[in-house]
């Protein structure tokens, strides 16, 4: 059940990786595309493992970084601390409610972007960034957090369709059985 | 409290980051190359979803529209082979005034045509992937144009896709020339993060004249793109620095916004 998860959270980040670089519609639209990875985190740090998280961080922040002019690797640390701050506070997190995983959504998407730029700014890079950029950062936040709670409604039906569903014990009894006698 | 899997999760991480920072800059661009190939089967189901509709919609083309078009493509080689052999006639006249006059022969350009497969998920650079890579003789600093005008350079380089770095991007900077009588020089830089049809053109000189909607070309300085590569038109200029040098705004002619197929020019 835990490999399932973990396979499936992976595979979603691959696939929102790819779905980003190759479909930039909303670049269009809005003047910037929306990062669903840390709003995953936000999914993966209160319902699976700290192995998961530590993948996905890994894993989601190199093909992110793969596909972009990145240097490699930038994206692993912001990713793996939003996770691991998450994580730590976990059980004080009402995470059943939309309303808390949007805020969660909204605060993992803003800050992810921000810490990538600024290691990118420590490591000597000159990033593409000015006023448009605050624009940008909005619609990253607001983008991460309307994604989050639909990302938290898809794995919920995901695990109810393909994962395993543990028996539900009825009432029945059978030492409690109204046996009839002859009259 | 944190617990010993915690620690260990957090220094692998954190080790992991550290290790492929510290990589040589070759071995990353390879250990990248290999990452990102893995995309690959992805792309071509998305080329080949994208060819379905067209194949579908060639299929369904009535006889009659297809004869139209055909027409129009014959009108439209003539006119285009007239031009052709004006050109070839001028170039023959330039080449003889060369040799006359001792000056080194230009030679033609070679394009090969490419599809644009993503744009850069990152919203702080401007790059685009294409289909060709080192398998189709692409390499570092090729230019890269469209019909229209310039669009960027290569920057790196797998064996069957490339990394396009566009005009815009603080890693394009290219020498400009402004078609007016003066020919000033300057260099295109980037402007702003959310508008991609405009550049800055700056380092022109201070008492440089420009006039909206003079054309900026290649200057052909730098080595890297050919001279009389459009590049677009002036919008409008500000001297700058207590009038030490002129910036300008320049729309590209190239629709960034919009790139589908590219050229790769050769030299």
């Amino acid at each position: 059940m835990k490999s399932f998860n973990t396979i499936l959270i992976l595979a979603t980040a691959f696939l929102a990786v790819f779905g980003e670089a190759a479909f930039p519609v909303l670049r269009h639209w809005l003047g910037a595309q929306v990062d669903v990875l840390p709003g995953l985190m936000v999914y993966t740090a209160l319902n699976a493992d700290i192995v998961t998280v530590s993948l996905l961080a890994a894993l989601g922040g190199l093909w992110f970084d793969a596909l972009s002019a990145n240097p490699l690797g930038v994206s692993v640390l912001p990713l793996f601390a939003i996770g691991y701050v998450i994580y730590l506070e976990r059980e004080l997190i009402l995470r059943e409610l939309p309303f808390a995983q949007f805020i969660l959504g909204a605060a993992a998407s803003a800050a992810a972007p921000a810490l990538c730029v600024l290691l990118l700014l420590t490591g000597g890079r000159d990033p593409l960034l000015g006023w448009g950029s605050l624009w940008q950062w909005l619609v990253m936040t607001a983008g991460g957090a309307i994604a989050t709670p639909i990302l938290f409604e898809f794995f919920h039906r995901c695990q109810h369709a393909l994962g395993y569903q543990p028996r539900t014990e009825t009432s029945f009894r059978p030492d409690r059985e109204i046996r009839r006698g002859r009259l | 409290m944190l617990k010993r899997k915690h620690y260990l999760a957090l220094g692998a991480v954190v080790l992991a980051a550290l290790l492929i920072f510290s990589l040589p800059q070759r071995a990353t661009s390879r250990l990248k190359l290999a990452v990102s190939s893995l995309f690959l089967p992805l792309f071509g189901l998305l080329h080949t979803a994208q060819q379905l509709p067209v194949a579908a919609a060639d299929t369904v083309m009535p006889r009659s529209a297809l004869l139209r078009e055909i027409g129009e493509l014959r009108r439209q080689n003539e006119r285009l082979n007239i031009q052709l052999q004006q050109a070839a006639a001028t170039a023959q006249e330039n080449d003889q005034l060369r040799a006359l006059l001792g000056w080194q022969r230009q030679t033609p350009w070679r394009l090969k045509l490419a599809n644009v497969v993503m744009r850069d998920p990152a919203n702080w650079w401007r790059t685009v992937q294409i289909d060709l890579g080192s398998r189709d003789g692409v390499r570092e600093n090729l230019p890269v144009l469209t019909t229209d005008g310039l669009v960027g350079r290569v920057t790196s380089v797998g064996l069957t896709r490339s990394q396009v770095v566009l005009l815009g991007d603080p890693y394009c900077r290219v020498s400009a020339l402004v078609e007016n009588p003066a020919h000033d020089v300057g260099i295109i830089t980037a402007s702003g993060p959310l508008d991609t049809s405009l550049v800055e053109l700056t380092y022109l000189s201070g008492n440089a004249v420009l006039k909206p909607g003079q054309n900026v070309v290649t200057s052909g300085e730098g080595g890297i793109y050919p001279r009389g590569i459009p590049i677009g038109q002036i919008v409008d200029s500000q001297t700058v620095e207590y009038g030490l040098y002129t910036e300008a705004r320049v729309k590209l002619s190239a629709n960034l916004g919009a790139l589908e197929q590219v050229w790769v020019l050769f030299p």
